[in-house]
């Protein structure tokens, strides 16, 4: 049944012109599949689902755009440089913050960049928050893999809880429940870190605690 | 806690996926036909083909390569004159032509090695239509020559009529890709995508806005926010084990993996048709014994790298000794994320050929840059869809051979002999990785101006292994400080790119096809059970002392080297 096909297969088409056949059975699926992906994945799958996705969740499919006063003030997801005493800093980023050019230091344990690197911000830490370097949260030194990893962890936001709050001239325990508040448990309870959304943070203080 | 909660969720929903791809793969009637049926009969007439129509070992092969010879074609134009193509708010310019080709191949194989920098080097057109595209349609297609290799085992479809040395039918290319696509793929990357939007992916057309940020008078005065239909992407990204990532970092990038949950769901996206395609051999081969077999080996193998590799990012990374608290390595990851789930994604994203990365694989401890190297080069511990059932099987094969020397029989496999033949092609699928994987570190290497690393030292090795091993694989992973957008580095990656993914695919079909002409031999007392502890055992020491053999030299040179030296390090500081 099926061999007497298999053997026919490439010839089975058109009777007359055999090489034109199989030229033609070789060809003509290659291309046809080429074409009908291309119109299935890349237009119809891509479009139908990017539609949708905008229509369902219209706030998460443009960007998690945080809006203050109607006006959108940054992305829930991206970090953004913070180096006043008034605001709590986010982490070390290779790129500046610039979500155009995301990426981490790609420095591995072993180069002595990446020794230098973190000497140096261990001593301006130490210093700043009078500590020995081995209380130092790890991933205030760390740069992270995106380079605008908008989170740090409750640990790096207790650190530095008192200077700013030295800085905005509030007591120490009104701004410990705001930093509470903000920080966010591992979702659904299971998956993931503690972690304190440095922008949504600042914003709040900025709104509570607000400087002239 | 979280890590064993994503694998037993994956494993809990492969089974399922299993049996619903035997179900379709089977060549029986099926409920999806239904529904399916009548938009896959029209696609058959458009590319002119009769899909109960089956194809021998070598029309099915050529109709393999053919379809990706004119998808890879289509696709370097595509990318070539993306800046004349519509669909390009950013107004990005050409791509070198050199950088287009490896563009083309690398997603052409499956592998998704990325020398360009995602949002910034393509628009819209080439992300959107050009990779995702192929991002649905290579898997697939490996797929289907892992079906192919499947049936070749059991004898071909017509295995019951066809007489001895007959030419076997071993399912029609055309009508196995196209079902892959649009059964298996389409279905379940819109539902990825769309519980990704939920998540926070971008999911629009809209061009990126740019909004000031709220402390002014730094470096950076505002910032603009890339967009995209990015969900749609990452979602087939991770299903399809692509893992080219719409942003540079790929999904480290809180735009392309915002939350833990959608971590959780990318990370068992990544596994999800790889594992289930072990079940699908065992509905599909009638050998349910054997798919235990091969899900008792690769979990245990797999298991084994998962708990190495979050010890190892548990460790505190060398270079912060004594300058920061004694915690976990956090250089190059993510908060929202931390070490465990860092770990867990770069062990399973370079066991299936997928190449994502939630963290920076440079950045990682030696001890899991070890783990993410031994995944890509054994690559069937679930490995890439089809191509990595399709390697793993090559290994059983030469386990089956050497436990038939040891006990003095003549190896068979299903009832068919294995013999000179099918050796010698075995032999050449043994030498092919080393050859081509060392071969070209040791010319790259050698020259250093082409080498263009960002570290000093045995690592800078590591990064040239590295970058070869990923592209043989298939895999796409890199050590992102390598300065790998020049036409070295994109031509010879080209070359290993091409080797890596068809000769694997190629080689093991034309064995299929020798032994599907076989006469099978009823099981009896001598046969080699493959179902058993002892055969499982053999197989496990079989894939170890091959690749030991094959690389342990250049691993000594790259991680284990690397580990040596921190360890003097650290004793230098104390």
């Amino acid at each position: 049944m099926n061999t007497t096909s298999i053997s026919r297969s490439g010839v089975s088409r058109a009777g007359s012109d055999t090489a034109l056949s199989s030229h033609h059975t070789i060809w003509r699926p290659a291309l046809g599949l080429a074409a009908v992906m291309l119109v299935t994945c890349g237009l119809v799958y891509s479009a139908t689902v990017t539609g949708l996705g905008g229509m369902l969740f219209p706030q998460q499919a443009t960007g998690s755009l945080v809006l203050v006063d109607g006006k959108a003030v940054g992305s829930v997801l991206v970090a953004q440089p913070f180096s006043g005493d008034i605001y709590f800093h986010g982490r070390p980023s290779s790129v500046n913050t610039d979500p155009m050019s995301t990426g981490g230091s790609n420095l591995a344990p072993s180069n002595p960049a990446l020794r230098d690197r973190v000497a140096t911000e261990s001593a301006i830490l130490t210093e700043r928050y009078q500590l020995s370097a081995t209380e130092l949260p790890v991933d205030l030194l760390a740069s992270s893999g995106s380079g605008v990893d908008p989170h740090i962890s409750p640990e790096a936001a207790a650190l530095q809880l008192k200077r700013v709050a030295a800085a905005r001239s509030i007591p120490a325990d009104m701004l410990s429940k705001l930093v509470e508040q903000q920080t966010e448990a591992p979702q659904w309870g299971i998956f993931g870190q503690p972690r304190v959304n440095v922008l949504l943070l600042n914003l709040a203080l900025d709104q509570q605690f607000p400087t002239k | 806690m979280d890590v064993m909660l994503i694998l037993a969720l994956a494993l809990l929903l492969a089974w399922p996926l299993g049996a619903y791809m035997t179900g379709i793969f089977s060549g029986q009637k099926h409920w999806s036909d239904k529904v399916f049926g009548p938009v896959e009969n029209g696609i058959f007439k458009i590319l002119g083909v009769k899909a109960s129509e089956g194809m021998n070992w070598k029309s099915y092969g050529i109709a393999f390569l053919i379809s990706n010879l004119v998808l890879g074609v289509i696709a370097f134009l595509l990318l070539m004159f993306q800046h004349l193509l519509p669909m390009n708010p950013d107004g990005i310019g050409p791509l070198s032509w050199d950088l287009a080709l490896h563009t083309a191949v690398s997603f052409l194989t499956n592998t998704n090695q990325q020398h360009y920098s995602g949002q910034a080097q393509l628009s819209y057109l080439s992300q959107g239509f050009v990779i995702v595209t192929l991002q649905f349609v290579t898997p697939a297609m490996g797929l289907a020559v892992c079906l192919a290799v499947l049936r070749g085992l059991m004898g071909g479809r017509n295995a019951k009529d066809a007489a001895e040395g007959e030419e076997r039918d071993l399912g029609n290319y055309y009508q196995d890709t196209v079902r892959a696509v649009l059964r298996l793929m389409l279905p379940l990357a819109a539902v990825v995508a769309l519980l990704l939007a939920s998540q926070g992916v971008p999911s629009t057309y809209q061009a990126s806005p740019t909004v000031p940020v709220v402390e002014q008078g730094q470096s950076l005065t505002e910032q603009k926010i890339p967009l995209g239909p990015v969900a749609a992407m990452v979602a087939i990204k991770q299903l399809g084990t692509n893992g080219g990532g719409w942003y540079g970092p790929n999904s480290s990038n809180p735009l392309e993996n915002p939350t833990p949950v959608a971590n959780a769901i990318e990370t068992i996206a990544l596994v999800l048709i790889p594992i289930a395609i072990v079940f699908m051999a065992g509905g599909l081969l009638r050998q349910r014994g054997f798919a235990r077999m091969s899900l008792a080996v690769m979990g245990f193998l797999s298991l084994f790298c998962v708990g190495a590799a979050i010890y190892s990012e548990q460790q505190p990374n060398a270079a912060f000794s004594g300058l920061a608290e004694q915690a976990g390595n956090m250089e190059g990851k993510e908060v929202r994320f931390g070490t465990d789930l860092s770990a867990l994604w770069a062990t399973l994203t370079t066991q299936t050929s997928n190449g994502s990365v939630n963290a920076m694989h440079d950045s990682l401890n030696p001890v899991a840059g070890l783990v993410t190297r031994s995944g890509m080069l054994i690559n069937a511990i679930w490995g890439g869809i089809g191509c990595g059932f399709v390697n793993f099987i090559v290994y059983v094969w030469i386990a089956v051979f050497i436990a038939g020397l040891m006990i003095g029989r003549t190896p068979e496999i299903f009832g068919r002999k294995l013999e000179k033949t099918e050796i010698s092609w075995l032999g050449v699928l043994l030498v092919l990785p080393s050859a081509v994987i060392l071969t070209f570190t040791a010319i790259t290497v050698a020259i250093p101006a082409i080498t263009g690393n960002s570290n000093p030292g045995l690592h800078g090795i590591a990064q040239v292994f590295y970058e070869y091993t990923s592209a043989f694989a298939n895999n796409g992973s890199g050590f992102e400080g390598l300065g790998d957008n020049t036409p070295w580095w994109n031509i010879s990656c080209v070359i290993v790119l091409l080797l890596g993914r068809y000769l694997p695919l190629v080689i093991p079909l034309l064995i299929a096809g020798l032994l599907a002409k076989k006469r099978q031999i009823p099981v009896s007392n001598g046969t080699l059970p493959l179902h058993n502890l002892t055969f499982g055992v053999t197989l496990v020491t079989v894939i170890l002392i091959l690749n030991f053999l094959s690389f342990l030299p250049s691993m000594v040179l790259g991680p284990i080297g690397e580990a040596l030296e921190l360890t003097s390090i650290a004793g230098d500081l104390k």
